[in-house]
């Protein structure tokens, strides 16, 4: 049930963005991954879900014990992957409510009616304390950067994943909104699911409290520890991190 | 696909079935038969006839879409194909009732339909109208029993001041070889609260279908009429050039639906125009797919002070076909308003292309348009154009065209693809996002119908 990345290098635009990237999350447990802006956390994200732009040139991703790297996209969400992404693209004209429920269809390989489907969305917007008036927008349509972070949030309550990454859920949000958004994805939690943390802010992680926390500087994990690595950075930032001991 | 299975069955030919049928290629024989087979009075003989002679002396448009290869000797222009009509469904003989109930026609009168009428070839074989609205006095029939039940109002209203016949070369065509289409008449005040629906079928190979609809709308009154076409299947061409004409009056509304979906070897050549009383309401929409060449600009003449026009149409072009579709609203009088939104999708090597006219007459003062033409491609082979043109004599008014062109991108699929969704049906959620403001002016049936109508055919289509 791990996800199990080994020895990953990554290129885009015929640039080395990830070099020899190994990382092991276990189901029911929470890494945060953290570095700064450039570092290759988001390419991490992308590469785990095979965007056509972001080519491996050595390494594994594994999945359920499965080489998810032959698989398309669709396929490798459909294992049960989940990516919360940091700028979700809009797609203007598409009502959320449409959007989610052929989201869940093709999620979990079901049918399911209208009128269940929305009986579903009602108790999952009430679990993240989300107006209801919220689903007649469209997706990521005029919706301000919280709100773009809660959609994500509702998506993930609704697909229920077996693991989730969570790439910079918190950027942009106000303290107010990202208590919101934490105490959501705390809720989540309590349903069997790994995750991933991407962040390069500490605050988030003052909420969620990680199990594992990865440093990643230049394309590469240089440092895994416990809780107490954030502290060091709170006090030190990157720069202790700048030359790996490794 | 259970979908696909539909659209098969509607674009497999039927047996034909016809009692009369004109020889092939136009002629003042093949005309005056016509008339003869429906027993018209003079005068609308003589019209046919002008009509002929006007279509004769004007050459093909050269302006638009290339209509080289329309060989018009090669057309059927009038198939009679039976001598009954039914008004009771089960009497229907059945491979017609076959396509019908394909499509899903008798289902729906039964739903939410106030008065609906099928026409086979050129011929209307089937009419109702709920008894509420014949009390009122509301005439819905076809305009071949029009003319020999209302003979009056048809002469007022057919091919006279709203589209005459030497309109262009395809109304004259029209003047000489209609058949069938739509007669509607409201009287003033009436309001009909459900849609009224024709469905137009062409089934026999190389025929025309030219059906002339004509909507009365008296002062006061108002109606959403609905017009869906389809043809089977054939590997050469057949000719589709209807003529509507419709009359808002004084404080009148009329909303005309149109949703076409014709074979890939059809030329859909049509005139639709409205004339828009004061405070009167125009509202068109548009569904256009298949067919090979499509040109359609329906248009509004805004003449009655504080009168009103909204144009909404969805092209859909896909391989080797071509629609050159728009509108045209002509402002002729103070306060008038117009709204046209088009939107286009570009498959394979489909090419779409808006062509339209805003018109601002002297007598305009204080009116406003507004034009969005968005184009969504598909592919790097598409194309789309879009040619506007303006005419603005009264500078105390006031005339916006916004023009977008746009492509998916790879960050909204990968979007979607990351919910679990194939890249198939994340295109079509896409779409059905990109055209979702004019599917939301359609009732339900229709829009859940024209979603699944055009993502069928873009199945297959994108690889």
């Amino acid at each position: 049930m791990s996800l199990v990345i080994t020895k990953l290098n990554v290129q885009t635009e015929n640039k080395d963005i990830l070099k020899d990237l190994s990382l092991i999350v276990k189901p029911n447990e929470v890494h945060a991954l953290m570095g700064p802006n450039g570092a290759g956390k988001t390419t991490l994200s992308y590469a785990i879900f095979g965007h056509p732009n972001y080519k491996i040139t050595q390494g594994s991703i594994y999945f359920l014990d499965q080489n998810i790297l032959d698989l398309e996209t669709h396929e490798r969400a459909r294992l049960g992957l989940f990516l919360a992404f940091q700028n979700p693209s809009t797609i203007a004209g598409l009502d959320i409510v449409s959007f989610l429920r052929a989201s869940y269809k093709a999620y979990h390989g079901i049918d399911i009616t209208p009128l269940a489907f929305r009986r579903l969305l009602n108790s999952k917007l009430d679990l993240l304390e989300m107006d209801h008036s919220f689903l007649d927008r469209s997706v990521n349509e005029n919706l301000s950067g919280g709100e773009k972070k809660r959609l994500e949030i509702l998506q993930l309550a609704v697909l229920e994943p077996k693991f989730a990454i969570l790439d910079e859920c918190d950027s942009g949000l106000d303290i107010d909104a990202l208590k919101i958004v934490a105490s959501g994805i705390k809720k989540l939690m309590q349903a069997k699911l790994g995750i991933l943390i991407i962040t390069h802010y500490i605050k988030l992680l003052q909420f969620i409290e990680p199990d594992v926390v990865h440093v990643m500087l230049n394309g590469t994990i240089v440092k895994t520890g416990g809780k107490d690595l954030i502290s060091e950075l709170e006090l030190n930032g990157y720069k202790n991190f700048k030359n790996p001991e490794l | 696909m259970a979908q696909t299975a539909v659209q098969n069955n509607i674009f497999i030919p039927q047996q034909e079935r016809w009692v009369y049928r004109s020889p092939q290629g136009l002629s003042k024989s093949v005309v005056e038969e016509i008339s003869y087979q429906k027993n018209e009075p003079t005068w609308m003989r003589k019209k046919r006839l002008k009509s002929l002679e006007i279509f004769n002396s004007k050459p093909m448009p050269t302006w638009g879409p290339d209509l080289s290869q329309l060989n018009l000797d090669n057309i059927t222009f009038y198939i009679k194909p039976q001598n009954d009509q039914y008004n009771n469904w089960s009497e229907v003989p059945t491979d017609i009732k076959n396509v019908y109930e394909t499509l899903g026609i008798p289902q729906a009168e039964q739903k939410f339909l106030a008065g609906v009428i099928g026409q086979y070839e050129s011929e209307s074989f089937y009419n109702k109208l709920q008894e509420k609205w014949e009390k009122d006095g509301v005439i819905f029939c076809d305009t071949d029993t029009a003319l020999q039940k209302y003979p009056d109002l048809v002469k007022e209203y057919f091919m006279t001041r709203c589209v005459p016949i030497y309109d262009h070369k395809f109304a004259a065509l029209h003047g000489a070889v209609w058949s069938g289409g739509t007669f509607l008449y409201i009287p003033k005040n009436v309001k009909i609260d459900l849609p009224l629906q024709t469905y137009f079928r062409m089934n026999a190979k190389n025929s025309g279908q030219f059906e002339h609809t004509i909507i009365i709308a008296e002062p006061g009154s108002s109606v959403h009429y609905i017009e869906a076409c389809t043809a089977p299947q054939y590997s050469t061409a057949s000719l589709h050039s209807a003529v509507v004409e419709i009359f808002v009056k004084e404080n009148a509304y009329v909303h005309y639906t149109s949703i076409q979906n014709w074979s890939t070897n059809v030329y859909n050549l049509n005139t639709k125009r409205s004339i828009v009383e004061t405070n009167g309401t125009m509202e068109w929409t548009g569904g256009s797919l298949g067919s090979h060449t499509t040109m359609l600009y329906p248009a509004s003449w805004l003449v009655g002070k504080g009168s009103r026009a909204k144009h909404m149409n969805i092209a859909i072009a896909t391989t080797n076909q071509h629609k050159d579709t728009g509108a045209k609203v002509i402002h002729g009088a103070p306060y008038t308003n117009s709204q046209v939104i088009s939107k286009s999708i570009g498959l394979n090597n489909g090419r779409t292309t808006y062509r339209g006219l805003i018109k601002m007459t002297p007598q305009s003062y204080g009116s406003k348009n507004h034009v969005q033409c968005d184009a969504l491609m598909l592919s790097d082979q598409a194309r789309s154009d879009t040619i506007p043109y303006m005419e603005i004599y009264n500078d105390k008014t006031s005339i916006c065209h916004e023009a977008r062109v746009s492509k998916i991108s790879d960050e909204q699929l990968f979007y979607l693809q990351s919910r679990g969704l194939n890249h198939q049906e994340a295109l079509g959620l896409i779409v059905n996002g990109f055209i979702e403001p004019i599917v939301n002016e359609l009732p339900l049936e229709y829009a859940v119908e024209l979603n699944r109508l055009i993502n069928m055919e873009m199945s297959g289509c994108i690889g």
